[in-house]
């Protein structure tokens, strides 16, 4: 399905992150935000409250971030598309209604962008110390995406495509932007609607009667409904059995949770993205995301100007993170450097999916502004000289 | 009723019902039987299947139909209709599907 | 005995909005909250409303479970969640009657700040408050309504601390619409949903209920038929009482009636007006003529 034009601000424009990813909303179909004022992502509802009752939609400033991150759920069901933005106190708000929305598999977007952690931090400057809690910070096991734009484009086109995943895998999707890429300006291209792809709710053609609300197809997703069709279902979050109903047994548990993993963990191939740059020969693979990408970038140039091959794996979906690809590559790297505006978080991922077979050095950063591209460069090359029998 | 009532509605008895119960359902809290206006419920003395004395008509005359039973009981266990000539109104006859 | 009569078990009036075949539901003999569901069907079945378009939202307690067992689109959310997530639900479809239906707990305990400012925008939302003077579910803790010197499992020497006067704050907050009335007044309540389904604007109901497992079994207050004997001798009839004046203490009396009926432009109304006058034609019109098919 092509995207509603009177959403699509087509053009060239130059944008901030924060204008993007809401412009980015506004042309996924999005016509409802809820949120609570918070820096550094306020401007993104700021522009939605005044964007969009121009297309129809609306922005509700709710009394806190609870009720924000419920409130988009509510309107979900209700058949419009929905999302929330964010930043650190208010995305620790968040926590048990992103368990909500994959417990009753409720399509949503919600947007962190990132600021310096833990309590209120750094108000105003970047971080990039949230990445375990986007996976992790609700109780339970479930599954979700996120995704790491690392420029004003990206949170324009990524926050479509966190539209389009949250509407194909009935999960919520988060965007995990920082500080850094929420404020720059830069150039922002919108495609004409006719070129923007939308995935379309997958509402069920079955008729009342015949159709189970959480019995899932081939791919692990069910079909959805709005309320006020005639279907009377009911969604809860507690565990339930395929009908939607409370059935707190060992037997459903196990089949329910087990599918909303799976439903991620299985069709993690075709949902994870990255982007590579001179990692075909290269000895030492950097890892960034987001802002702290574009610096490593620039230490990876450098390093190649010494004669090192070197190379990034910057990866654009972070959840379900792209295990495969770091386990083929730690079979034939010398090492991977991660730098990350933390102090040590997809680090353990790399390392865990490296399986010991290359080292994982970590380059932190405790947040507040972005790396030195000399502090990655230094690591890059202490690692290409690292003998072999050292490893 | 008023006095000056026509002879045909004079013939009329009072307002005459009964009550519906379904057995397995009732948990015994005795809010019918307080409740009823008349007085014509009281715990039966057979146990329900969940160990309960479910509630029974003392005088099917005196009840009235007015359903204040089936208003109270949380476990919706009982109702009341009122008789038209001594049968519950056939609109209920029909949708009979749960015995 | 008397004599057999014909007339199914599926002519019951609460049947049309009941989900049959969950029965039997959760609820202790002798709870109030399934009385409150008789009340509702009847009201339902009143108000000639196609049920399709009815939700009832709720939040996490014995009183949030009615949700589970109504016939109608249900969402049973968060605790103390259900109002911000109906807001959503009603801003995005303004066509559906979004109920919420709720414990005392979840509504003005941990969801207070919702309900105030729930109650503040005037959204046309119908909030059902089971007011059992405890938290049910959990175990019988106190909660925002236990009243001074009452027990409970976190109070064991007796509460010390003064619990909200829902009309009050509900009125203060500025609901359109307020009353109270007990399990006993089942007439009554009926009477008052099915004028809370007609009324635009935020509307509540308090409806006190008897917790006779642990409320009442801790404070000696009977069985659930004793407390609602209770709750008649002591129910006192004051429509149009200052909801200052209907605070509730333990074995007092409890003021039941309608308190609040007025009216005042709703949130939909207002956001309708305002963003059209200031935006004129560039107007689109609220959420639901944009969700797609
Ligand atoms: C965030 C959260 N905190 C605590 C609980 C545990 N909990 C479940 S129900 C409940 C209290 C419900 O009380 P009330 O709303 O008065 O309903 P009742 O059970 O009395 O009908 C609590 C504290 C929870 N489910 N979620
Ligand atoms: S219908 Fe009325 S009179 Fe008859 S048993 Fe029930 S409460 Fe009593
Ligand atoms: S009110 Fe219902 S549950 Fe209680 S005794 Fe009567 S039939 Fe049984
Ligand atoms: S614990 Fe109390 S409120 Fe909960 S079902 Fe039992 S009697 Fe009702």
């Amino acid at each position: 399905m092509k995207a509603d034009p009177i959403g699509v601000l087509t053009g060239t424009h130059f944008f901030d992150g924060d204008h993007a990813c809401c412009e980015g909303a506004l042309a996924a179909g999005c016509r409802f935000a809820a949120g609570y004022p918070i820096t550094p992502s306020t401007e993104i509802v700021e522009r939605f409250a005044q964007r969009a009752p121009l297309v129809g939609g609306m922005f509700l400033q709710m009394e806190d971030e609870l009720a924000a991150s419920i409130a988009i759920q509510g309107a979900v069901w209700a058949g419009a598309k929905a999302f929330t933005v964010t930043s650190g106190p208010g995305f620790s708000l968040m926590m048990e209604h992103i368990g909500f929305a994959a417990m009753t598999e409720t399509p949503c977007v919600i947007v962190n962008v990132q600021r310096g952690g833990p309590s209120t931090g750094l108000p105003t400057l970047p971080g990039q110390a949230d990445m375990m809690q986007a996976r992790w910070g609700s109780h339970g096991d479930y599954e979700l995406i996120a995704l790491a734009p690392s420029s004003p484009q990206e949170c324009f086109d990524l926050t479509i495509h966190a539209f389009n995943l949250a509407e194909q895998y009935r999960v919520p999707v988060l965007v995990m932007m920082d500080e850094c890429v929420g404020h720059m300006t830069e150039k922002v291209v919108i495609p004409p609607a006719s070129e923007i792809e939308v995935a379309p709710r997958r509402y069920t053609r079955l008729p009342r009667g015949e159709y189970v609300p959480f019995h899932a197809g081939p791919d692990g997703v069910p079909e959805m409904v709005r309320a006020g069709e005639g279907y009377r279902i009911h969604v809860t979050g507690m565990t339930h059995d395929e009908q939607g109903f409370p059935a707190p047994t060992v037997e459903a548990q196990q089949k329910l949770v087990q599918r909303l993993v799976e439903k991620i963990r299985r069709n993690a191939e075709a949902i994870v993205r990255y982007e590579e740059t001179g990692v075909e020969d290269a000895e030492v693979v950097v890892v960034a995301y987001g802002i702290t990408a574009r610096v490593a970038r620039r230490a990876v140039e450098l390093a190649r100007q010494q004669g090192v091959r070197a190379g990034l794996l910057r990866p654009v979906v972070v959840w379900p993170f792209p295990e495969n690809r770091i386990a083929e590559l730690a079979r034939r790297v010398r090492a991977f450097v991660v730098a990350e505006m933390n102090l040590g978080q997809i680090a353990l991922e790399v390392e865990r999916c490296s399986a010991g077979n290359a080292p994982t050095v970590l380059v932190p950063h405790g947040g507040g502004a972005v790396h030195h591209p000399e502090e990655i460069l230094e690591v890059i090359l202490a690692q290409a000289r690292t003998e072999e029998v050292l490893r | 009723m008023p006095e000056e009532a026509p002879p045909e509605a004079k013939k009329t008895k009072k307002v005459r019902g009964t009550v519906v119960i379904n057995l397995a359902r009732c948990k015994g809290c005795g809010f019918c039987i307080a409740f009823c206006p008349p007085q014509v419920l009281e715990f039966a003395e057979d146990y329900n299947p969940q160990g309960y004395h479910p509630p029974r008509l003392t005088d099917p005359d005196g009840c009235t139909g007015c359903d204040l039973c089936g208003l109270y009981c949380p476990d919706f266990a009982i109702y009341g209709i009122m008789l038209k000539n001594g049968a519950p109104p056939s609109a209920a006859r029909e949708k009979s599907d749960e015995s | 005995m008397s004599a057999p009569v014909e007339a199914p078990l599926a002519a019951n009036p609460v049947e049309a909005v009941l989900r049959s075949f969950r029965m039997p539901h959760i609820w202790c003999p002798g709870c109030g909250i399934g009385t409150t569901v008789n009340c509702f069907a009847r009201a339902l079945e009143q108000s000639k409303l196609n049920l399709d378009k009815v939700v009832v939202v709720s939040g996490i307690g014995c009183s949030g479970r009615v949700a589970g067992y109504l016939d109608l689109d249900s969402f049973h959310t968060t605790h103390g969640r259900a109002i911000p997530f109906a807001t959503g639900m009603k801003i995005a479809n303004p066509k559906l009657t979004v109920v919420v239906y709720s414990g005392d707990g979840d509504l003005v305990g941990i969801g207070g700040n919702h309900f105030i400012h729930a109650a503040r925008r005037n959204l046309d939302l119908k909030v059902i408050c089971i007011n059992n003077f405890t938290y049910g579910m959990t175990g019988g803790q106190m909660g925002p309504t236990t009243p001074v010197s009452a027990l409970s499992s976190t109070t064991p020497f007796g509460c010390f601390e003064p619990g909200f006067n829902l009309p009050h704050l509900a009125e203060s907050a500025g609901a359109v619409y307020v009353a109270r009335w007990t399990t006993y007044h089942v007439r009554q309540l009926a009477h008052t949903m099915g004028e809370m389904l007609r009324k635009n604007g935020f509307s509540f109901l308090e409806i006190i209920s008897p917790c006779p497992t642990l409320y009442g079994q801790r404070n000696r207050l009977g069985d659930g038929l004793a407390m609602m004997k209770h709750f008649k001798q002591q129910s006192v009839l004051r429509h149009g009482a200052p909801t200052k004046e209907v605070g509730i203490e333990l074995q007092g009396p409890i003021a039941v009636g309608k308190f609040v009926d007025i009216e005042r432009p709703s949130f939909l109304d207002v956001m309708n007006e305002q963003l059209g006058r200031t935006l004129e034609a560039e107007y689109a019109g609220c959420v639901k003529d944009h969700v797609p098919d």
